[in-house]
């Protein structure tokens, strides 16, 4: 049962009021203007130069690079151990576990976002490393948000692995470290490297929490940009916009295509 | 036998170690922030339930995120059904369109929805060049400009529970349905819809969820005109500083959402959520 044209016309409206909010930065950022407006018949490219000349937009978009790796390498890290535990010695208490580790995932951001200013400025009055508005500190708190996802995502890879083969491994005597390095993680390689970028792109994305947690010198790209929308609209914005949103579009292009390819190959 | 105890225990215990530590913990003190601030006692939950003004703004929020769950899951449903039962290249195109707003930040979507609606964005900038009005309409800093941009948050999250529940359907029944010679419009009301009903609710319930600890994008199109809940514990931690009494609201929060989940799992089996 194909969908009728009534079901297409309307399937139609929905994405187009998905994709318009996207296509309306375009014009936006090419505006010779200061203030945020349509160009009328030039078109500048000052607010691309801005993010060249400003050099506070390089150094929020290096501080997230930082920060984005570190928190996913954090939380892929502890995620897969845990994956592990749970799937290889299935304890009792595991269903226990795992709502416990989803928590910073169900909880609503606002809620976590105090819990972890809560953490850092107590942790500010004894180390000034993992501390308010410090680059440690907001990696150690976005690998709280964080590490919930990659867990779903590996335990996810994880059921899709024949659990015989790992019986057999043990069958003929592999160790605990041998099981997980030469049979368990060859298989799930796919699915860690998922959860990494993942947990990247979440990190470099995140601004609830951030924005709690930081104020004047830990200023991620994500909190750059929130200063710049909260009082007078910069339109520079709406470059860095275009340009964030022209990275996701060729990343999820060359992912369909990749997989399209491999499908029609298998 | 006890280093079969142990290897579990190394495996499992640095993340729960890790989150007991930066999450559990904390959150215990945020609750004692709510019962000791500014003096001890149960005073600012009283205030946060009394309060007209913190009444009013609970009502707004469980009133836009009501609107909000609505248009979103009925906007998901009807492209999750071309996704799911369209051709491969309408289900390409919509994949596509599902996928590249997912993807993209928060901050982009509600920055987007910004230059779309302003006094000078796009369509207020078409409707004046082309001469149907001549005074620029206000459809940001408002309610309108809040739900748009929540639904455009929320919809992709939405998709993926009802498509789930679409595809696993028995596509027999129809055969059948058809058989007895009931029209497309019986099969879809009648048939289709029933029993995608889990995946109805249980997109609605997550929806409504996300929505209920929404901040970013109230905070940036509501322009600080219809200040939601998420957006109030905000400001008594930051504005007008009231540590106890957002840390109070943060509880109430905490244990609204936590109702809502448990009768989520009860609706729902959560192995169907994730599809």
């Amino acid at each position: 049962m194909r969908p009728t044209p009534i079901a297409i016309f309307f399937a139609f409206v929905v994405a187009l009021f998905l994709l318009l909010p996207l296509i309306a930065v375009v014009p936006v950022s090419f505006t010779p203007a200061r203030f945020l407006s349509m160009p009328t018949n030039v078109w500048s490219l000052r607010h691309y130069q801005a993010l060249l000349d400003n050099p506070a937009w390089l150094q929020s978009i290096w501080l997230s690079l930082r920060i984005g790796i570190l928190s996913s390498v954090i939380a892929t890290l502890l995620a897969l151990m845990f994956s592990l535990g749970i799937w290889m010695f299935r304890p009792w208490f595991g269903s226990l576990l795992f709502g416990f580790v989803l928590l910073p995932m169900v909880a609503p951001p606002v809620v976590s976002a105090i819990t972890l200013y809560f953490f850092l400025t107590t942790l500010s009055k004894v180390n000034d490393i993992v501390a308010y508005d410090t680059w440690v500190g907001v990696a150690v708190a976005h690998a709280v948000m964080i590490a919930p996802f990659a867990v779903v995502m590996i335990t996810v890879a994880l059921a899709q692995v024949d659990r015989r083969i790992d019986l057999a491994a043990r069958g003929f005597g592999a160790s605990v470290s041998q099981r997980v390095f030469k049979v368990i993680l060859p298989n799930i390689k796919f699915g860690i490297f998922t959860a990494f970028f993942l947990s990247f792109v979440l990190s470099w994305e995140e601004i609830g929490v951030t924005l709690f947690i930081t104020s004047v010198d830990a200023v991620t790209l994500p909190r750059m940009m929130w200063m710049g929308l909260r009082d007078n609209i910069d339109p520079a914005i709406a470059a860095i916009s275009v340009i964030l949103i022209v990275i996701v579009i060729a990343v999820i292009l060359a992912k369909t295509a990749f997989t399209h390819k491999f499908s029609r190959k298998t | 036998m006890k280093s079969d105890r142990l290897k579990p225990a190394l495996l499992l215990g640095p993340l729960v170690l890790f989150l007991g530590f930066a999450y559990l913990v904390p959150f215990l003190g945020v609750m004692q922030w709510s019962v000791t601030l500014p003096e001890p006692g149960f005073g600012q939950y009283g205030k946060a339930v009394t309060d007209p003004l913190i009444q009013s703004v609970f009502f707004r929020t469980f009133r836009i995120c009501l609107i909000v769950t609505i248009c979103a899951v009925a906007a998901a449903y009807a492209i999750a059904y071309v996704w799911v039962r369209g051709t491969p290249a309408q289900r390409l195109v919509t994949e596509l369109c599902i996928l590249i707003p997912f993807w993209i930040s928060v901050l982009t979507r509600a920055f987007g929805w910004v230059a779309l609606l302003s006094n000078r964005g796009l369509i207020n900038t078409w409707l004046q060049a082309t001469g149907i009005i001549s005074e620029p309409l206000t459809m940001v800093r408002n309610e309108f400009g809040v739900v748009l941009g929540m639904m455009h948050f929320l919809i992709p999250f939405a998709v993926f529970p009802i498509a789930s529940a679409m595809r696993s359907l028995d596509e027999r029944v129809f055969l059948a349905a058809r058989g007895m010679g009931a029209s497309r419009l019986r099969i879809f009301w009648s048939i289709f819809v029933p029993m995608t009903m889990p995946g109805i609710l249980g997109a609605g319930l997550m929806v409504f969820v996300f929505a209920l600890g929404f901040f970013i994008t109230p905070a940036i199109l509501g322009g600080g005109r219809s200040v939601m809940i998420a957006e109030l514990i905000y400001l008594r931690l930051f504005q007008s500083p009231d540590w106890g009494l957002g840390a109070a609201i943060s509880v109430i929060l905490m244990l609204i959402v936590g109702a809502l989940l448990i009768l989520m799992l009860r609706l729902v089996r959560p192995n169907k959520m994730l599809g």
